[in-house]
């Protein structure tokens, strides 16, 4: 069985963003950027389901500029087996990603597609929903466990005040939540061993779709700024004041 | 046009996130419209007919949309949406998970998590985890928008009388289904609903310690959260996270015990009316947006608060 991960090239999840002076975006010039987090946590499944002995196949794709190679060099060193990138000196909009993952999906037939729930810059939560709608298949967003059963996957979902488990008819596509794995680091070898590993380029042209924006971003602001309050001396100073100052206990 | 609201809730109770979506739909402009998909769910529909500011609901009843499940749900909504100017879902799980399926069936864009309404096509939602706000103008003939319910005040309950009316579309597509769910049990409230969060950090040092926590929290009715250190660590589950990547809250009086304040964190309570925070480090960042800090080891100042309640 094959597997395809998408990955996306972010802003370091430790580096804190500031909005441009002219409030048209954030600033990310020499801002370190590295593979989003959830994304990491795709990888880390696949790769995990092959050591198992469930796939023999783990195909990385990213989208973006042609720097991101570099994310796709990471998955690669973390275990995948071949990376497609397909190149785009803008980032598309979610459904863009989609129309273009969704033509990766129609040429590579993978069993199994696993994605991040979300990238930690537009924090939007939709594209790996937006491909399953395109590719009419089923979807196990917010997993934190998922589990081969022939030729079905149980995906162990987190939702508000619990757990979810949903069995899915494979191809399906699955997004990931936090508790689904601790990523591994790449060793070094490892690390070399990936640059060697192929890794092809694609345009969008070359996949037929024509990316459009269904959205125009007016402006980027910085969020209204919290003041710090007081210190209290005491936890008796400090119940007195949620009582009688701020009346809220 | 009108505005298509779909109902958050569990077949029998009509949860409040839907309430908050109706405020951020009536700012829209146009009639609300509420759709409750779901099976033996008339009880729920009957709580939508009564929302103030709701015109009419439309009830879809059938054992496909039992478990919300998005494959059948989205076909659902998208089939529904024609006509409408805007699709606007609360920004809960169930909504996160179905709706940007319904927006690519549509061939539109989703525009999540919105935090305030400038116009019918002019919206505010927070990028980089809070970190920045963008504004962004929609281009598409139908909106399809989920709302973060602490962003905006819940519509009223009472006082609407909307006319209800059944949908008989079957959508089952036959390639998900329900295996099971194991919900936590609390009487306390659930996070996303509380007026007072007492949350632990790394500085617990235990899952155990967290009883010093719930003692407060019963004392106060409050519910009990986590950061993400505190859920990494291993002392709690991730469904008390509180921040960027679990849940983001605003309740009346937020307490931090034992958190330093990272921004994923602080992205997820910062909107609290009033922060309180417990930490033995005067530098922690978590100072910086609380209303009332106390450096003090929170093995001794937790009990304490405790006896003084």
């Amino acid at each position: 069985m094959k597997i395809i991960v998408s990955v996306k090239r972010v802003i370091d999840y430790n580096v804190k963003v500031r909005v441009k002076s002219d409030n048209t975006d954030v600033d990310l010039a020499n801002v370190k950027m590295a593979l989003n987090p959830f994304c990491e946590i795709a990888v880390e499944e696949a790769v995990r389901l092959k050591e198992a002995g469930s796939a023999d196949e783990v195909v990385v794709v990213s989208i973006g500029p042609k720097v991101c190679q570099e994310q796709i060099r990471t998955a690669l060193a973390l275990g995948a087996d071949r990376g497609i990138h397909i190149e785009t000196d803008e980032m598309p909009e979610s459904l863009g990603v989609a129309k273009l993952l969704a033509k990766v999906i129609e040429e590579e037939q993978p069993s199994l597609v696993i994605m991040g729930k979300q990238a930690i810059d537009s924090d939007n939560n939709q594209t790996g929903q937006m491909l399953a709608a395109l590719t009419d298949m089923p979807q196990g967003t917010f997993a934190s466990e998922v589990k081969i059963d022939g030729d079905k996957v149980n995906v162990t979902r987190e939702v508000d005040g619990g757990l979810q488990t949903i069995a899915l008819n494979m191809p399906a596509i699955v997004t990931t939540d936090l508790r689904l794995n601790e990523p591994r680091y790449a060793s070094l070898p490892n690390i070399m061993k990936a640059k060697r590993k192929p890794l092809d380029v694609k345009s969008p042209a070359d996949l037929d779709v024509e990316l459009k924006a269904h959205t125009k971003l007016l402006k980027v602001t910085p969020p209204a700024e919290r003041q710090a309050g007081i210190k209290v001396a005491s936890v008796d100073e400090l119940v007195e004041k949620l009582k009688n100052e701020a009346k809220v206990i | 046009m009108a505005i298509l609201v779909t109902a958050e809730h569990d077949n029998s109770t009509l949860k409040g996130a839907t309430l908050n979506a109706v405020t951020a739909a009536t700012q829209m402009g146009g009639d609300v419209h509420l759709l409750v998909a779901g099976s033996n769910c008339g009880a729920v529909a009957e709580a939508g007919a009564s929302v103030a500011g709701i015109s009419k609901v439309l009830v879809a009843d059938n054992a496909a949309y039992e478990h919300q499940l998005a494959e059948n749900l989205s076909k659902l909504v998208a089939e529904v949406a024609e006509g409408y100017s805007h699709v606007v879902a609360p920004a809960t799980t169930t909504g996160k998970n179905f709706l940007p399926r319904v927006a690519a069936l549509l061939d539109v864009a989703q525009i999540s998590d919105i935090t305030a309404v400038e116009s019918g096509n002019t919206f505010q939602r927070p990028i980089y985890a809070g970190n920045a706000i963008a504004t962004v103008e929609s281009l598409d003939a139908v909106k399809v928008i989920t709302v973060r319910g602490t962003a905006f005040d819940a519509a009223t309950a009472e006082g609407g009388s909307a006319s209800v009316e059944a949908i008989d579309a079957v959508h089952d597509a036959g390639i998900s289904s329900f295996v099971g769910e194991e919900m936590a049990k609390s009487d306390r409230p659930e996070l996303t609903a509380a007026n007072v969060i007492i949350s632990g950090g790394r500085g617990m040092g235990s899952g155990e310690n967290f009883s010093m926590l719930e003692k407060i929290a019963d004392k106060l009715g409050a519910a009990v959260g986590a950061s993400r250190a505190a859920v990494d660590a291993g002392f709690v589950p991730n469904d008390m996270q509180v921040g960027q990547t679990g849940k983001i809250v605003a309740p009346e009086l937020y307490i931090a015990v034992g958190i330093s304040g990272a921004i994923q964190h602080l992205a997820g309570m910062k909107d609290s009316k009033i922060i309180v925070a417990i930490n033995k480090d005067e530098e922690a960042p978590i100072f910086s947006v609380a209303d009332y800090g106390l450096v003090a080891d929170l093995f001794d100042a937790v009990p304490e608060i405790e006896k003084n309640l």
